[in-house]
């Protein structure tokens, strides 16, 4: 019999894992899967000051990406710098600004996560919230698929391409914020780029390739909180080496 | 001249970028169902001018388009992110909203077979993406169409059938058709009028008069020496 506990880390971590394979998706086509990992590490000051206070790491997390990436998109428009560029200034500097003051004995729990502790309450808001970005992802996905196609059609098919990319962004802020919850911010560009990359080998359309990240990416997130629970292992490193089992497996079978 | 004829009225048109003029005081004008060849060599602000006439970057001077559905195609871009994305014929109209049985139609009307509608853009020949690229650029009925160098990295052959699909389509629907190429061969056979751009507008009007000698040799320096006029 599944324990309470189990339950919701099962909940949260599959619905998590689903909607960050969604959009590791249109992240892959954006040729933007490394980012999620940068964007993980930035989250530490954020994760620092959350465990220093006591309040949820993810509101911490999601308070320092987003003015993070408002503080990349503002340097992006201003300079025209890459924003992997820009992402690499802004994200190491983040990193540094925590080891300051982060407390020792929490490092792990920062870096690899940690759903030991999970609440009910905490688990409606992060599938609340996975729920949430999964429509704003839907609502923009086309759009972002025509700007990755090109920017300049895109434009002249009177698409905002400036506004489409800011709630881009905020969605991988928001994800990227929850995905800490189960890998910590040092694995996060994983729970993005891994699914995306099984469903690119296995699908032969833009759907099944949409609907393909979320599939691997909740699956990744059950087969790793059951061997999270099997073999006593931390969760993030298990969703993950789930999440990659499964692209091998894809590769092995790819349509593509 | 009978001004609501006009499809397209540019004056003064100067264009910065990164504090570097790159289209300077820039007028001409185009009328409905003509088609307009953009010549200039490669940095000339071609595709500037196309991007400024979108209204996608920023301009000074003045823009007046009296037509309202104008559709695009970008130079080549197209090609280089086919592969990222599994995306097939079908994925590629979808982008625009289009319904299946209007797909089927605007492949057949550049003689494409409807069973590539399945297809990955991927794999398509580029002779078949090209045709695609234009029945997806007309899908919407526009009633002009700007092409930014539509034959780049297309053999002879390839580019004789774009330009003659090009021609069909503009008998057809009486597009007005603004054409950017370094191809001086085109300006013969399809264009009413030629603008020689290189930052400045260097020469401007019908390719008799516009492509004088002293002209062409200020467009692209002393290396034109291949140059025929064909009739």
């Amino acid at each position: 019999m599944m324990d309470e506990k189990l339950l919701l880390a099962m909940l949260m971590t599959v619905s998590i894992g689903a909607v960050a394979g969604y959009l590791g998706t249109l992240m892959l086509s954006k040729r933007m899967s490394l980012v999620g990992g940068p964007l993980g590490h930035l989250t530490l000051p954020g994760i620092a000051i959350a465990l220093i206070y006591g309040f949820d790491v993810s509101i911490g997390a999601f308070a320092m990406l987003v003015l993070a990436i408002i503080v990349i998109w503002l340097f992006e428009k201003r300079t025209k710098l890459p924003i992997e560029t820009l992402t690499a200034i802004v994200f190491t500097s983040s990193v540094a600004v925590a080891f300051l003051f982060l407390p020792a004995e929490e490092v792990e729990m920062a870096l690899i996560g940690d759903i030991s502790q999970l609440t009910l309450s905490s688990t409606i808001l992060s599938v609340s919230l996975s729920i949430l970005a999964f429509i704003v992802v839907k609502t923009i996905y086309k759009k972002i698929v025509f700007s990755a196609i090109s920017e300049d059609l895109a434009k002249s098919e009177n698409i905002k391409v400036d506004r489409i990319n800011l709630i881009y962004l905020l969605a991988v802020a928001l994800v990227i914020g929850l995905g800490i919850r189960i890998v910590g911010s040092l694995l996060t560009a994983a729970i993005v780029s891994i699914p995306a990359a099984t469903s690119r080998n296995l699908s032969i359309n833009m759907k099944q390739y949409a609907y393909g990240g979320i599939i691997a990416g909740g699956l990744a997130g059950m087969l790793g909180i059951i061997i999270y629970q099997l073999f006593a292992i931390p969760a993030g490193p298990a969703v993950i080496i789930s999440s990659a089992g499964l692209f091998l497996l894809s590769v092995a079978f790819r349509r593509t | 001249m009978e001004n609501n004829q006009l499809a397209l009225s540019v004056k003064n048109l100067t264009v910065e970028l990164n504090k570097q003029k790159i289209i300077e005081d820039l007028s001409f004008e185009i009328k409905k169902g003509e088609t307009l060849v953009v010549l200039g060599p490669d940095g000339a602000g071609k595709t500037t001018l196309l991007r400024a006439l979108l209204g996608i970057i920023p301009y000074s001077g003045e823009i007046v388009w009296s037509v309202k559905n104008t559709s695009y195609l970008p130079p080549n871009e197209l090609m280089q992110r086919k592969e990222i994305l599994p995306l097939t014929v079908g994925d590629f109209y979808s982008l625009k909203e289009i319904t299946k049985n209007r797909v089927l139609e605007s492949l057949g009307s550049v003689g494409l077979e409807q069973n590539l509608f399945k297809k990955r853009i991927a794999h398509l020949s580029t002779g078949q993406f090209q045709r695609l690229s234009i029945a997806w650029a007309l899908v919407d009925k526009p009633d002009t169409l700007l092409f930014d160098e539509p034959t780049s990295g297309i053999d002879i052959g390839g580019t004789e059938t774009i330009y003659s699909l090009l021609h069909d389509f503009w008998v057809k629907y009486k597009l007005t058709i603004i054409l950017v190429t370094h191809d001086l061969s085109i300006v013969w056979e399809h264009a009413d009028n030629v603008l020689c751009l290189n930052k400045k507008g260097l020469c401007y009007g019908v390719p008799e008069k516009a492509l004088t000698t002293e002209n062409l040799r200020e467009l692209y320096g002393v290396g034109v020496k291949y140059y025929h006029h064909k009739r």
